[in-house]
């Protein structure tokens, strides 16, 4: 049987928009923010870069949740746990590039001469090498989600049984991160970085290096899932989405096609969260709390489940909000939050992209609910 | 040296010598004793303290109202030394201690000194001489403020309380003090039998009595030492038993709250198939109806702000029902079918309600009070005190789950719950309303977790973020108990709050969470449908 041909990666269209994001994250905003001083109109400030930087990272994870939720029916309220594990990783090799200059001038990072330890723990053995940092931020987030989605996806849990086993899991890591035994800082977590690579950290032209690749990884992290949900792979893994038990019968078995698309979807929040601490500056266990990881399933939500660039305008689109409203009117985010999940879900089941694609669709079917 | 009235006004704040003067009199009046011997009474004036200390303890050994009188006058420092006799001095009057006749009060009389050390022993004999009053409340107190600290010397005395005798649990007490008394003898032979009856104890005091024992320093007998070590470790075990039983209890009530959490989560879960994220908040609004109700009784009905607790009961089931059943209506009707979804629309609920009581109520937490019947405890064993709150709480969850039982099994509204749990379409096909059985049972389920909320509302903090730490917990008890029936909810709720209270006081809280997390995902591998699965086909 021959099979249907696949669809090409990239229309024409599809090609200028990846290719005018990256002439503006990678030429535009480092001319902007550098060429025209502070205080000119077109001077794109340190805050706004930072900004921008951290909204990538979170569109990384939306593209990341979407893969899991909008092609693999599978809703996620653990990823927080899988992007922080990614940033407290690289964030180890962070506190080691303070070297002497924290406040208590030790080879340790700070808040282990506080705790009065002598020696590294063993699992920050290597932490000083880049190299094995950017590796373990990716294995780390990647081994956890493969043992805990093995077992989950083994015993057929599924729907929500799993999203709240998922939240259940992230909550207990946000338990353990916050013991300070468990040596990764407490509460207050890894904090006043000083250098990465040996460059100072705030300066500049490190927080540009470190926007542009973010937005490469951002515009990686998109064409690679887009060509995995267009190939065979994906197709089955939609397949499996709408009805597992046919696809059972026919002969695959899920278990590997979930489990698949679970551990590249955490192990894309692993980069994300790599990619986030050194430009945020900070990372504690609060980002592994619940609100956290439900708040990365309405970014998808907003934009739409199942294409790729509605999740990363909806996380621009709800955080640009979020900062918008925390500055202006912080008592009103969570209700305007709250409302925001209740009419995404109610009226807009599709998000945005829904919205743009609708009018051509009027006299087509309504889509079966995934 | 304290001085003298500084002294008697102090010495009349403890309650055991209130209590025992309130029954001298009483005492008095029963057969005459004979009169304490005077030269042993002249003794108690001795300027050496060594002497003062055996002549009380001699007294102690005869028992009777002259010999309370006199010491309780030497405790509250009315014994006075008058020209080589001791008197008593009561106000402007003054006795002779030993033959009890009225004296004229001398000019020159000088107060008996009682420092501390003389106190203390006076206290033990007084306490001895407690042993003896007819009220066995005075004699079980006297015999509690005796255990572990009774001096050698005092054997006697508690033989012969003993042998009088007659309350069971008296007699227990007396036995063990008269053991930690017989430790100071000098026969080698005594201290070991003292031990070993010693060892049956369960007191903290106790042992901390053999633990000197132990070591060379306090004990020169090997066969003593050896004694005293097995009877430490048999006393240890039973202190941990009291222990590990205190945490199964407060794991009992923590169960029993959750269990009032996860009732409403399984019974919605079992209906309509959705999560409700904003359960947490429904155990919210229960909470702060019992903070409302108190804050009108405080205002309205001050002397009778005791009963708050049982007028917000009803308050709490239905403004929660009433928020769940408005939830129902609005929001999650229109998300049949789509049970993801759901769990964010909820969410979304459950961030507007957090921020509405922030508005409300503001965003620190808020004092609720416990009744005054709910302070306090019981106690059923020594040390394993069983805070009636706590108490309240299990009885309390058991009368709703007894109410939710007999709702479920024998009301036509039970009936058509349980049938749209087992089959949605069928038990439309046949006339049950389901619309309207949905919104029911939601409510209800609502206000379930309402009283839930008004129960924890007694045992930790009311804020607006209360119902979010509880939520992951009654989550997991809907995942291990399966829907659709009571009994796995119950079990589940109960057995996690026992295992996680037990598994706490073993490795600290947070492990016990992580644990715990990791039994239930290896659980659901061998029963991905709960420990109590419905039985019958299950087509998806």
């Amino acid at each position: 049987m021959r099979e249907p041909p696949l669809p090409p990666l990239l229309d024409a269209r599809q090609r200028a928009g990846l290719g005018i994001f990256l002439a503006a994250a990678l030429i535009l905003v480092p001319a902007l923010h550098l060429v025209f001083p502070p205080g000119h109109v077109l001077h794109v400030s340190t805050y706004t870069v930072t900004l921008l930087g951290k909204i990538m990272c979170y569109a990384i994870v939306a593209v990341a949740m979407d893969l899991i939720w909008g092609y693999g029916g599978i809703l996620s309220l653990g990823h927080g746990l899988f992007f922080a594990l990614g940033g407290y990783a690289f964030g180890m090799y962070l506190m080691r590039q303070i070297g002497r200059d924290g406040s208590y001038r030790s080879e340790l990072p700070d808040f282990m001469v506080f705790l009065d330890w002598k020696d590294l723990p063993w699992y920050w053995a290597g932490s000083e090498h880049f190299l094995w940092a950017a590796a373990l931020s990716i294995a780390a987030p990647a081994l956890a989600a493969f043992v805990f989605g093995y077992f989950a996806f083994r015993s057929r849990i599924k729907g929500v049984y799993f999203s709240i086993i998922t939240q259940a899991l992230t909550y207990a890591a946000m338990l353990l991160f916050f013991r300070n035994e468990t040596g990764f800082g407490g509460n207050n977590g890894f904090t006043d970085f000083k250098r990465v690579l040996g460059y100072p950290i705030t300066s500049p032209e490190t927080r540009l290096a470190l926007f542009g690749v973010t937005a490469g990884a951002l515009a990686l992290s998109f064409l690679f899932v887009r060509w995995l949900v267009n190939s065979k792979y994906g197709r089955v893994l939609t397949a499996i989405r709408d009805a597992e038990s046919r696809a059972m019968f026919i002969g695959y078995d899920p278990l590997w096609f979930k489990l698949f698309a679970w551990t590249v979807s955490a192990t894309l929040c692993g980069v994300a969260g790599a990619l986030y601490v050194p430009q945020v500056g900070i990372i504690n266990p609060s980002e592994m709390s619940v609100a956290n990881s439900i708040e990365i399933a309405v970014w998808v939500a907003v934009g739409g489940r199942g294409t790729l660039i509605g999740p990363i305008a909806g996380a621009f689109a709800v955080n640009l909000a979020k900062s918008w409203f925390t500055v202006s009117f912080p008592e009103y985010w969570l209700f305007f939050l709250g409302l925001l999940f209740i009419v995404v879900t109610l009226r807009l089941p599709r998000g945005l992209a829904g919205l743009w694609r609708a009018p051509r669709r009027k006299d087509a079917p309504p889509e079966a609910e995934p | 040296m304290m001085p003298v009235a500084d002294f008697y006004s102090s010495s009349l704040k403890v309650p055991m010598l209130k209590s025992l003067l309130a029954v001298s009199s009483f005492v008095c009046a029963l057969a005459a004793h004979a009169a304490p011997d005077a030269a042993l009474v002249r003794r108690l004036a001795d300027a050496d303290s060594g002497v003062k200390v055996a002549a009380i303890r001699e007294l102690a050994r005869t028992p009777g109202p002259d010999v309370l009188r006199l010491l309780e006058a030497m405790s509250e420092g009315r014994l006075a030394l008058a020209g080589g006799a001791v008197l008593i001095v009561d106000g402007g009057s003054a006795f002779d201690a030993a033959t009890g006749a009225a004296v004229k009060a001398p000019e020159n009389a000088e107060a008996v000194t009682v420092n501390n050390r003389i106190r203390g022993e006076l206290g033990n004999a007084l306490a001895a001489l407690g042993l003896f009053d007819p009220d066995p409340a005075v004699r079980l107190a006297s015999a509690r403020k005796l255990q572990g600290k009774a001096a050698a010397g005092m054997e006697a005395v508690l033989s012969s309380a003993l042998a009088r005798e007659s309350d069971p649990r008296i007699k227990d007490l007396l036995a063990l003090t008269r053991a930690q008394a017989h430790l100071s003898s000098a026969d080698p032979a005594v201290r070991r039998a003292a031990v070993r009856a010693l060892s049956g104890s369960s007191s903290p005091a106790v042992r901390g009595l053999l633990l000197p024992l132990t070591g060379k320093d306090g004990e020169a007998d090997a066969r003593v030492r050896q004694a005293a070590i097995s009877a430490v470790k048999s006393i240890d075990g039973r202190l941990a038993l009291t222990e590990n039983l205190g945490r199964a209890f407060s794991g009992l009530s923590l169960g029993s709250i959750l269990l009032l959490g996860a009732l409403g989560l399984a019974v919605i879960y079992g209906v309509m198939g959705v999560i409700n994220m904003a359960h947490g908040e429904l155990l919210m609004i229960g909470a702060y109806s019992a903070y409302a109700m108190q804050t009108v009784f405080r205002n309205h009905f001050p002397e009778a702000i005791d009963w708050y607790l049982p007028a917000a009961i009803p308050l709490a089931f239905f403004s929660a029902a009433a928020t769940g059943a408005l939830m129902e209506r609005t929001v999650i009707r229109w998300l049949y079918g789509r049970a993801l979804e759901t769990l964010l629309a909820t969410w979304g609920l459950s961030l507007i309600l957090i921020q509405a009581a922030r508005a409300l109520f503001g965003a620190q937490n808020v004092e609720v009070a416990n009744p005054g019947w709910m302070s306090g405890g019981v106690e059923i064993l020594p040390n394993l005190l069983l805070p009636w709150n706590r108490v309240i709480i299990i009885g309390f969850a058991l009368c709703v789950l007894l109410l939710m039982w007999a709702l479920m099994n024998r009301t036509r509204l039970g009936m058509f719950v349980r049938a749209v749990t087992q089959n949605r379409a069928m038990a439309g096909c046949v006339g049950v309303p389901t619309a309207r059985v949905d919104t029911l049972a939601f409510a209800l389920g609502a206000g379930v977790a309402g009283l839930g909320g008004l129960a924890l509302s007694q045992i930790s903090n009311v804020g607006p973020d209360m119902g979010q730490s509880y939520i992951v917990d009654a989550f997991m008890v809907v995942v291990l108990g399966g829907v659709g029936q009571l009994a796995g909810a119950v079990w589940a709720a109960l057995g996690l709050g026992v295992v996680t209270k037990l598994l706490e006081g073993w490795s600290g809280a947070v492990i016990a969470k992580i644990v715990v997390l990791a039994f239930i995902i290896v659980f659901i591998q061998k029963r991905p449908q709960g420990l109590f699965a419905l039985k019958g086909r299950f087509a998806d």
